[in-house]
């Protein structure tokens, strides 16, 4: 469940704009190439998943962190999905498994190539947070069968009372001490050194102010950000392979520098035809894009003047925006508020009120559900979210169903359809209010 | 006098409403939607125009005592006359469309037997037309394509063999020339065809002819001025108006519902190619709505495959589902899979009407997850679409709102159909209001 590197970025003009963009593709492309060569390289690689992932520790035994759900993206948004999960259903998966999942597994049956076009290696090691998503589970069931190569599980109690206890604290951090980081070293071949972790950590603190910042830019009236199809950009490094590096570090000054200067000329988001002009409708958005028309997505929302303020997707690889920050002097427990935090791991009700909270502080005019048809997880309990979030608001919320990664579940005309249908019900709603005020 | 016309685009048929500037209702008008929505659009205008000047006929006629308690009558008379004008125009269309395909290399040698045959059948068309119009005629669909096309085929199948001819090379002809007849604009001038109508329907009446025409006349010359017009529907996009003048269909249904019945707070509408529930307050505004989304199942379209599977027409399905004495239980409601599931009932030997009885269940099973996932039944629910028409559908709709929600009132309007397109007019007239 991540972003994708703006190697699609659409004109010439705006990527000589935004240098942020050109930073992060640069960023993607060498890790790629870094994976893709380590049998020449000799370097060890592991595989892990967006929530919940350990960048910062996998980097303490020069490990190289290959995530399977932004290959999924990457795919996906290359249009190559598509034969991908057809592969993984000619292969026994059924119509109802999770999207990402059939494209990784089509993908290893097709050669496994890297969109870089050079073939990934195997991974040495495996490593889980579990944070929520117990398809993740299964999906490195079916990996390690592929490989063979070791699995670590790190157990990650979920929120379901909504807190953090000292307890779960150090549940997560025993297991880092006794399984997590002796099966790193053992299999890196590197010893631990808990100073270079927290040299990282403190670059990620760094990185994750600036990021903070950015989104919470959407704040403003006109937003200068849209904080879900940008946003998946934006979150891009943070939430990948490369929280904790001195290039996440740059690339979101340098992309705070590039919204404060869009607050300062009034300007608003860019979208991959020029930049937004008008905003008329400010919406808080539950649940990830679709990847496979992403563009198209993305298009139904700025031609009717709607940019998206706050979102949850942009949460998965940690929530900061109530204060979290990665700490250097408690490298271990930071590493486990990290993992209890992510918004996969958190209860229903927790999601809830983070959804009325964004509704709020961001002067959201309403609250959009795009549920996965592929995601059994998260689908679950969302119509009753979106009730919830209307009779606390008092604000419309809508309901519209896509898919990931898999191009059968974009149904254009429908969403459109609904997407427009909802638009006017927030413009209808506001007139009668206007009206009866 | 200033109009507001809404115009509902949809799969399977276009309708418009025309309303005047104190939100009546003048006319309402519908056509098939052909594939080709500026047409559609603008038949469906017409056919609704059409029908505002009945109405302002009937105003106008309200006061001729000759016809005390005779207006229907004569109004009837006339709009079959006028009916059979504006048929007879189009035949003539068809003829001349017709003849101007029949040229070329591949008739070859037929081409004289071809005239002969096109001319044949179209004056036995025109002949027999009056009995269309008679009055108490009933005709199976009033959309020319369809009544033309069941006659013209019945009548030049003698006529081919009798000149020797190939029915099928007719049948080219014939369905190349419906589609361009179709797909052409609908010509202006009505005032002409409405005063040979009534020339018409007066010659064969004992009234007095002026006292008569002088008020047809004078409404005649009301000019019915376009003001607004707004579309909705899935063929919204293709109305050659600007973005300002298109709603969704959501805030349509919607609005016509709450001006059909202004209690109205859940509204469910079965259309061609969706379903929707929608929530509405006391102002007729929009507050949820759900709708069905990557398939059919459950839609009117559902319906239309069963009838093709059955060979039988859309209107018949109803009926015979009213005669059931059991409801089989149907599980599939894919609209594919019904035709597996139906087949797979009949080898079993099961009766086509309890067969019917549940698919019938089935589509509205459908439509009451819809309506739950909207946020359930408020009193009172009103039934819109297409399938509001078929009475197994109503059935079985009242039986499970009683049994998931008790009593309703539920509001069933005869012109259900044209709920989009009346929203679309009230939202026209509120623009420049």
């Amino acid at each position: 469940m991540t972003p994708k590197t703006p190697a699609a970025a659409p004109s010439p003009r705006e990527v000589v704009k935004e240098l942020s963009m050109v930073k992060q593709k640069e960023m993607i492309a060498a890790n790629y190439d870094a994976i893709t060569s380590a049998p020449e390289t000799g370097r060890k690689v592991a595989s892990t998943f967006v929530p919940g992932n350990l960048n910062e520790l996998l980097m303490c035994f020069d490990l190289l962190n290959n995530l399977p759900e932004i290959n999924a993206i990457q795919n996906g948004m290359k249009k190559v999905s598509g034969d991908y999960i057809n592969e993984a259903e000619k292969r026994g998966h059924s119509e109802d498994v999770c999207t990402y999942v059939k494209a990784d597994l089509g993908m290893m049956a097709k050669g496994n190539i890297a969109p870089n076009g050079k073939p990934l290696p195997r991974p040495d090691v495996l490593l889980l947070s579990y944070t929520g998503c117990f398809t993740f589970m299964k999906w490195f069931e079916l990996v390690r069968d592929e490989y063979k190569c070791p699995t670590i599980m790190l157990q990650v109690p979920y929120q379901a009372d909504g807190k953090i206890t000292a307890n779960m604290r150090s549940y997560i951090v025993k297991q880092l001490k006794d399984d997590v980081i002796p099966t790193l070293e053992k299999v890196s071949g590197v010893k631990f050194d808990i100073d270079r972790l927290r040299e990282y950590l403190r670059e990620s603190a760094k990185a994750e102010d600036d990021f903070v910042w950015v989104m919470q830019s959407a704040k403003k009236k006109p937003s200068p950000i849209d904080a879900y199809f940008g946003g998946v950009y934006y979150i891009g490094p943070i939430f990948t392979a490369f929280r904790g590096t001195r290039d996440a570090t740059e690339y979101y000054r340098l992309l705070r520098g590039e919204i404060e200067e869009r607050i300062a000329k009034g300007l608003g988001p860019v979208t991959p035809e020029g930049d937004m002009k008008s905003q008329k409708y400010r919406l808080v958005v539950e649940g990830p894009p679709n990847w496979t028309s992403f563009r198209e997505f993305w298009k139904m929302f700025y031609d009717e003047g709607a940019v998206v303020v706050a979102s949850s997707y942009t949460k998965v690889g940690g929530t900061y925006d109530f204060g979290f920050r990665h700490d250097p002097d408690h490298p271990l427990e930071t590493l486990a508020d990290y993992c209890l935090g992510v918004y996969t791991n958190r209860s229903l009700p927790m999601r809830v009120d983070l959804l009325e909270n964004y509704m709020r502080e961001y002067d959201a005019d309403g609250l959009l559900i795009n549920s996965i048809k592929s995601c059994n997880s998260f689908s679950a309990g969302q119509l009753m979210i979106m009730r919830e979030i209307e009779k606390r608001t008092g604000k419309p919320g809508a309901f519209i169903e896509t898919d990931l990664v898999d191009p059968r579940y974009f149904s254009a005309a429908n969403v459109k359809n609904r997407l427009e249908s909802y638009f006017q019900m927030i413009d209808q709603k506001r007139k009668s209010v206007a009206s009866a005020a | 006098m200033k109009c507001f016309i809404g115009i509902d685009l949809g799969s399977t048929t276009t309708k418009a409403v025309v309303m005047d500037e104190n939100a009546q209702v003048l006319g309402r008008g519908i056509t098939n939607s052909r594939s080709n929505y500026d047409t559609a659009a603008a038949v469906s205008k017409q056919e609704a125009l059409i029908d505002a000047r009945f109405t302002l006929f009937r105003r106008g006629l309200s006061g001729v005592p000759a016809l005390a308690g005779k207006v229907d009558g004569f109004l009837g008379d006339l709009e079959r006359s006028f009916r059979h004008v504006q048929f007879l125009e189009q035949v003539d269309d068809l003829e001349a469309t017709c003849t101007k395909n029949s040229k070329g290399l591949r008739f070859a040698g037929s081409e004289a037997a071809l005239a002969r045959t096109v001319a044949e059948v179209f004056r036995q068309l025109r002949e027999e037309s009056g009995a269309l119009f008679a009055p108490g005629a009933r005709r199976k669909s009033d959309f020319f394509r369809d009544i033309a096309g069941a006659r013209f085929v019945t009548l030049a199948e003698p006529v081919c063999k009798a000149e020797g001819l190939s029915f099928e090379l007719l049948l080219n002809v014939y369905d190349k020339s419906i589609i361009e007849v179709e797909n052409r604009p609908p010509s202006g001038a009505m005032e002409g065809k409405f005063l040979r109508a009534l020339d018409r329907t007066l010659a064969g009446a004992s009234l007095p002819k002026d006292d008569v025409a002088r008020p047809v006349k004078a409404a005649l010359e009301i000019p019915l001025e376009e003001t607004y017009v707004v579309g909705t529907g899935y063929g919204r996009v293709r109305l050659p108006f600007p973005k300002e003048h298109i709603r969704s269909e959501i805030l349509c249904h919607g609005l016509g519902a709450h001006i059909m019945y202004a209690d109205t707070r859940t509204v469910l509408d079965i259309g061609g190619q969706d379903t929707k529930a929608i929530q509405v307050d006391k102002d007729g505004i929009v507050e949820n709505f759900q709708m069905n989304d990557r398939c059919a199942a459950g839609t009117g379209r559902y319906l239309g495959y069963v009838a093709d599977e059955m060979k039988m027409g859309l209107h018949e399905l109803g009926p015979m589902a009213m005669k059931a004495t059991k409801t089989l239980r149907i599980n599939s409601t894919c609209t594919v899979f019904a035709g597996a599931e139906l087949r797979d009932r009949l080898a079993l030997g099961d009766k086509r009407e309890d067969i019917l009885a549940g698919l019938h269940r089935a589509i509205i099973l459908r439509a009451m997850s819809i309506i739950s996932r909207s946020g359930g039944i408020r009193d009172q629910f009103t039934f819109t679409g297409g399938v509001a028409k078929n009475e197994a559908a109503v059935k079985e709709l009242r039986k499970l709102i009683k049994e998931n929600y008790g009593d309703v009132t539920i509001n069933i309007n005869p012109d259900s159909i044209y709920t989009g397109a009346l929203g679309g007019a009230a939202f026209a007239l509120r623009a420049v209001a």
